[in-house]
């Protein structure tokens, strides 16, 4: 990309704020008040999901440490779901979520939707300002749609510094809304997925599809709030510990999931549309370090995080940023992640045994860990500009939680293995 | 069980409240040059945090603890 051609978007951005701030645009003084951030993402899953992400962010300096935070996000996902269902060693066939359609997976092979595509854009803003002499307050709001998908959030901080800006203490708190409107409606819970070639006609499939679905839409509501304690260690040694808590209330099932319901042999007779619980609350301790040592910089966390629905996992993230020269940087990049499995979190159903109150397939609430390792290139431009590249490997590790797999399914990978590769340019201006 | 979890919590946050109360730690104000760093910032990549917890939500059972856990995607 053009450097002519960012610092033109960079002026028209600036000027544009100050169209709608009502303020008079000076180009020439009001872009050194303006820092851009902005990176494009490129994500890709080995036969699944492909994703590409772009952010432009702005931050305005409005004298007085007063801020305008601007944030725009694009993001686009095509590609192969998992559905939840077990694979079988015969072609099973599958009813698309709409209701319209089908496919065919092969034999062995995990079910994925391979129609999976979205696009979202957001939009978010805050404004931040000193309130009184050590203390901070910002607020802001999101809005962010999707084809299926609608979040308004607005959100809140106060800080408060101590023992000459040693120690800041905060609370921030955050509230969404969330409405969902899948294509198809949303199924009543365990509702079975329907086979067109099981029924007569179109309209005898449809009046049956349609029984099978509940609403058009459903909402969820979060309620997030962060406590936090900064703390200097000394010259070298900062140190962050956040409590946090979210309390989510409303819609949480995915409305694309599947559970299959199996006979003793391990073959599956249906396919039912999965059911989570209405309710989520969630805490987590997160321990942030940011260390100088010898000329590097250590940015060392550690996350633990508990639910009610028996979720806990562990998560730690290192990045050591290397000076290679004046300007350049190299910065090797390693995260572990581990996760036991929701409550309700089964890889199948035996048709023998009575329906649960809630039950879901997806690997991403049963038991799993995941690595990432990458590394990131930056480099210092003129005028404080800066570029840098992003490279990393991410691998999903499904594992069984102990269930014992009978039959046909004895020769099924249940717990298949997911690589990612993620690639990031962005640049700062 | 979720007792537990409140009360090392508790205590956890108990120790490190008297460790930010301790005098001995921080610095002076004319020693702030290596924090004062944009490398030294909590968020010193705001957008790779931003991108990261972004798919680390939709992939992961977990989400939240740098920033707010909630809502925002559809994610699927």
């Amino acid at each position: 990309m053009q450097l002519k051609q960012l610092a033109n978007i960079s002026a028209a951005l600036a000027a544009a704020s100050c169209a709608v701030l009502g303020q008079p645009a000076e180009a020439g003084t009001l872009l050194d008040d303006w820092q851009f951030n902005s990176a494009i993402l490129l994500y890709n899953e080995t036969d699944r999901v492909s994703a590409g992400e772009g952010i432009l962010t702005a931050r305005g300096d409005f004298g007085d440490d007063k801020y305008l935070n601007l944030g725009l996000v694009v993001d686009a996902l095509t590609g192969a779901s998992a559905t939840g269902a077990v694979g079988q060693p015969y072609v099973q066939s599958f009813t698309r979520p709409s209701g319209r359609g089908s496919y065919d997976v092969a034999p062995g092979v995990t079910p994925l939707d391979d129609t999976f595509h979205d696009t979202r854009v957001q939009l978010d803003a805050s404004w931040e300002q000193p309130l009184a002499p050590d203390w901070r307050v910002s607020g802001g709001g999101h809005l962010s749609k999707e084809y299926d998908y609608l979040s308004m959030g607005l959100n809140g901080s106060l800080a408060r510094d101590f023992n000459q800006k040693n120690t800041t203490v905060s609370l921030a708190l955050g509230y969404s809304h969330d409405t969902i409107s899948p294509e198809g409606g949303i199924a009543a819970a365990f509702a079975p997925m329907l086979l067109r070639s099981n029924f007569a006609d179109d309209n005898s499939y449809q009046a049956a599809f349609d029984a099978t679905r509940d609403r058009a839409d459903d909402t969820k509501d979060t309620l997030d709030v962060l406590l936090g304690l900064t703390q200097v260690i000394n010259r070298d040694w900062l140190m962050q510990f956040n409590y946090s808590f979210s309390l989510a209330d409303g819609y949480m099932t995915d409305p694309f999931k599947l559970v299959s319901v199996i006979n003793a042999n391990g073959e599956v007779q249906q396919n039912l549309f999965e059911n989570r619980p209405d309710q989520r609350t969630k805490h987590s301790l997160y321990w942030q370090n940011k260390l100088h040592l010898r000329g590097s910089y250590l940015d060392a966390s550690y996350r633990y995080m508990w639910d009610d629905w028996e979720l806990t996992s562990h998560t730690a993230d290192l990045k050591w940023r290397l000076p290679m020269s004046d300007s350049w940087y190299v910065e090797p990049q390693f995260r572990y992640y581990q996760q036991s499995a929701a409550e309700f979190y089964q890889p199948f159903m035996f048709e023998t045994e009575p329906l649960p109150q809630f039950a879901s397939a997806d690997y991403r609430i049963g038991k799993m860990n995941t690595y990432t390792l990458g590394a990131k290139f930056g480099t210092k431009l003129a005028q404080g500009n800066e570029l840098s590249f992003r490279i990393a490997l991410y691998q999903q590790n499904p594992q069984n939680d102990g269930f014992t797999a009978p039959g046909v399914l004895a020769d099924i990978d249940l717990y298949e293995k997911v690589t990612a590769v993620m690639a990031q340019i962005s640049y700062s201006f | 069980m979720q007792l537990t979890k409140v009360m090392k919590a508790g205590v956890i946050a108990l120790v490190l409240s008297q460790l930010a109360a301790c005098s001995s730690l921080g610095v002076k104000p004319w020693q702030r040059d290596t924090l004062a760093k944009e490398e030294m910032a909590l968020n010193s990549a705001p957008l790779d945090n931003r991108l990261d917890d972004h798919i680390y939500f939709s992939k992961e059972g977990s989400s939240g603890g740098r920033s707010f856990a909630g809502g925002g995607c559809g994610c699927n």
